[in-house]
């Protein structure tokens, strides 16, 4: 083999293989991402019934009904709107009312959330992110809160 | 009075390392070899500096001095001993002190044990060390100071997150951090090298042990994070591709990809200024890893409450080394003597086949990792990238890499013949195709992947393994056990690290044949799991030293017979009032049946998780493997640190004179 035919070679695999990865995280990109949507972006009829994203916000007090064996039932609020969850399964430790909490899954079609995923945090005084910004939108949000939560 | 002479030792090692920083810098213009040697000793100072002031915080816990905030915050005076230990580093302020206590100690090693150095390159690096203690030791005193003082005095701690009061988190941060900090050693070798700008096979060979070093760490810190997560957290996975978890792969990535291309570099004196290149881009990915972790920008199951305005400043940090390094690199690399092409049917093409697959696996994880941060910047809106993203893309890139990882092994330098490296992987071949089809054929709704997985699993041991066996395998039966005990120790251990990675492989790939199981039970009842058979016999509450237990016991029958109890847990811990979830385990052949609780309710019923989990400990065996060859490898008295140099590299005294 010649030096430019190496040459040509290796070249021509990298490009190859990040093209192939490039295809790939495209094509994932497109499919297998959820946004992440207030109970407010819900009601505004902003998400299809069946498609998959994140619906955050905190867990009303005295909504958990967990008379239904291993499935679960809660309302999760952003201060403006509210939609109802059903989850199958275990709850992290630290799921509690009047918490921020966020799920995964999709909206059925009689307006209600059915949740594959709660997700878990590690810590009290942690508050998603996402959560946060949603609830500072509706206006709820009080920096006073978070302060008094860290100081228990 | 100590924790002032800790605050006091941190603003000296400050001090000391803008010298070491600076001074030896002035000392290579001048030609001066003794202000040149001043980066020895000021590195050996700071590291006893730091060690000081690390010493002083640990002492506050281990008394439970509640005068001190950062102690009333993470300690309780009736926590465990072990874990008031571990408490130094299980918050933001005591994560960083060791964090700069890591990197005082490689710097130091290099300073005592790289004496076989040239001495321009070991002043060098020991310079770039310094300028990155400089950092993140501003850093600290500035916005993180574990030694701030609390008045009036509180009488009890608020007591370190449960979660955390853990012997796996005891040992994880640690562990991991040597690697992360590790690879600034890389880092600043590779700066020296595009300061000095000369670079060549020597630098790599001194440059090696480092890299191997460091990459060591960062495997067992990953797999015990893992691990970790796998028993403490209840939710019976062991990798959740969250941003925290992506933070310490990246890096592990390009490590991976270090220390292949350093061979390539040292072996044949061929991609320099690539291995330049990744060296500081392995440090990068950890400084980044250090960024995501620290400051919570990236929405993660694993975040703590976080304080964004000392991400900012991380942030700055991270662009300064960064961008700085990069800058000095596209500057000076130009200048650097390119190595030669060579053929791609060799060692050295399979090595290069090894970079470009690490590489863009490392790239996909970037992106799938910070799009949703780029995203957001750019439109405002707010996605999540998790575990099918990074499934569909990671998987097939690594695939490719673990199938032809046994071929690259045994593919001869400068030119390979894979005609014949074929036929010698025949029977691994073999096995790995009987093994596929048996797989499928038994568990046929299973999907294709899990069958090829076990496959290439299977394959990559036996393939890795076959390379001892054809070399000890010329000559009798007799001799073939002194031959084998006679190859060079770095064939073993690169034959061990590799069916390390097969043995993960085999492991990830049963998670698809696990059994699964979730119920409300009462005492009395029972539940059926694959071979086995739960019996929960009762439920009682229990007493810890700072927690409540209400604990589940299970009988656990096979056939009939008792083969364990089974005792999960649901743990309140008193300070915090916080719950937590305490998994029972019972091992059988390297399966693990795996017990959590749920909340129960006034019922008397309490919702249990079962799974049963073949062959779940391969995953972390096969990487402490990994870690065991590269043990081997740097055990090996040809690249020892401390190994006497070659006649050929004297410029020590030539400096001198």
């Amino acid at each position: 083999m010649t030096r430019k035919q190496r040459r040509f070679t290796f070249i021509a695999v990298a490009v190859g293989v990040l093209a192939l990865a490039i295809g790939l995280v495209l094509f994932a990109l497109r499919d297998s991402v959820a946004f992440f949507r207030s109970p407010s972006d819900v009601a505004e009829k902003k998400v299809r019934p069946g498609e998959r994203f994140r619906l955050g916000g905190l867990v009303e007090t005295g909504s958990v009904d967990k008379s239904g064996g291993q499935t679960v039932g809660f309302t999760i609020s952003d201060g403006k709107a509210v939609v109802r969850v059903s989850y199958t399964g275990l709850l992290p430790d630290l799921f509690r009312e009047g918490q921020g909490v966020v799920t995964e899954g999709a909206l059925l079609a009689d307006g209600s959330f059915k949740a594959d995923t709660v997700l878990a945090k590690h810590d009290e005084t942690y508050m998603p992110r996402e959560v946060a910004d949603a609830l500072k939108k509706q206006g709820v949000w009080k920096d006073g809160v978070k302060k008094e939560e860290a100081k228990k | 009075m100590s924790i002032e002479i800790g605050h006091f030792a941190l603003i000296l090692a400050l001090v000391v390392s803008l010298f070491q920083m600076l001074m030896p810098q002035l000392g290579l213009r001048r030609r001066d070899a003794q202000m040149m040697q001043l980066a020895d000793r000021a590195a050996l100072v700071q590291f006893l500096l730091i060690g000081l002031s690390f010493a002083c915080l640990t002492t506050a816990y281990l008394t439970s001095d509640f005068s001190v905030r950062n102690v009333f915050e993470n300690s309780h005076s009736l926590k465990p001993m072990i874990y008031k230990f571990s408490g130094v580093w299980g918050n933001h302020e005591g994560s960083l002190l060791l964090w700069v206590l890591i990197l005082a100690l490689s710097g130091a090693a290099v300073a005592a044990f790289g004496q076989g150095m040239p001495q321009r390159l070991r002043t060098n690096v020991l310079s770039v060390q310094a300028s990155i203690s400089v950092a993140f030791l501003l850093f600290i005193l500035l916005t993180s100071n574990p030694f701030e003082r609390l008045v009036p005095v509180p009488l009890e701690g608020r007591d370190l997150n449960p979660i955390l009061q853990d012997i796996g988190l005891a040992i994880h941060p640690p562990l991991l951090y040597v690697g992360y900090v590790g690879l600034s050693i890389a880092f600043s070798f590779a700066v020296a090298a595009l300061l000095d700008g000369r670079v060549d096979a020597a630098w790599a060979k001194f440059a090696r042990p480092w890299i191997l070093g460091a990459w060591l760490f960062l495997t067992l810190g990953i797999s015990m994070g893992s691990y970790w997560a796998y028993y403490e957290l209840g939710w019976g996975g062991w990798w959740f591709w969250d941003p925290v978890e992506n933070a310490s792969l990246m890096p592990w990535l390009a490590a991976t990809a270090l220390i292949h291309s350093a061979v390539v570099m040292e072996k044949r004196g061929a991609l320099k200024v690539w291995t330049i290149l990744l060296a500081i881009l392995a440090f990068s990915l950890s400084l980044l890893g250090t960024f995501i972790v620290r400051s919570g920008v990236l929405t993660s199951v694993h975040s703590f409450a976080s304080d964004p305005a000392r991400g900012v400043v991380i942030l700055f940090i991270l662009c300064l080394f960064i961008g700085g390094s990069l800058a000095l690199f596209a500057w000076r690399a130009p200048q650097l003597q390119q190595g030669g092409l060579f053929a791609p049917v060799s060692r050295e093409g399979a090595l290069v086949f090894n970079n470009l697959f690490l590489c863009t696996s490392c790239l996909a994880v970037f992106v799938g990792t910070l799009y949703p941060l780029a995203l957001e910047a750019w439109d405002g809106s707010k996605i999540s990238v998790g575990p099918p993203f990074f499934n569909a893309v990671f998987i097939p890139l690594v695939l490719p890499l673990v199938l032809a990882m046994p071929f690259g092994q045994q593919l001869a330098w400068k030119r390979g013949d894979l005609a014949a490296v074929t036929q010698r992987l025949l029977i691994a071949i073999g096995i790995a195709i009987a093994a596929m089809i048996i797989m499928a054929l038994m568990q046929g709704e299973k999907g294709v992947m899990a069958p090829i997985g076990v496959g290439i699993g299977l394959f990559a041991i036996v393939g890795s393994m076959s390379e001892i066996v054809t070399r000890a395998g010329r000559g009798g039966a007799g001799s073939f056990v002194r031959r084998a005990l006679g190859l060079p120790i770095s064939a073993w251990g690169s034959a061990i690290a590799h069916a390390g990675v097969g043995l993960t492989v085999l492991g990830v790939a049963a998670t698809a044949y696990e059994i699964e199981h979730i119920a409300n039970l009462k005492a009395g009842e029972t539940v059926r799991l694959g071979a086995y058979e739960l019996v929960l016999n009762k439920l009682e509450q229990r007493q810890g030293p700072n927690y409540r237990d209400l604990v589940a016991v299970f009988d656990v029958r096979r056939g009939g017979v008792v083969e364990a109890t089974l005792e999960p847990a649901k743990r309140v811990y008193t300070a915090r009032q916080m719950p937590t979830t305490e998994v029972a385990r019972h091992t059988h052949h390297f399966g693990q049946l795996y017990i959590a609780l749920g909340e129960s309710s006034d019922t008397g019923q309490v919702p249990v998780r079962a799974y049963w989990k073949p062959f779940i400990l391969f995953i972390w065996l096969g990487s402490v493997l990994m870690a065991l060859g590269g043990g081997l490898s740097l055990s090996e008295r040809r690249i020892r640190v401390g190994a006497p140099v070659p006649a050929k590299s004297v410029p020590v005294k030539s400096l001198r004179a």
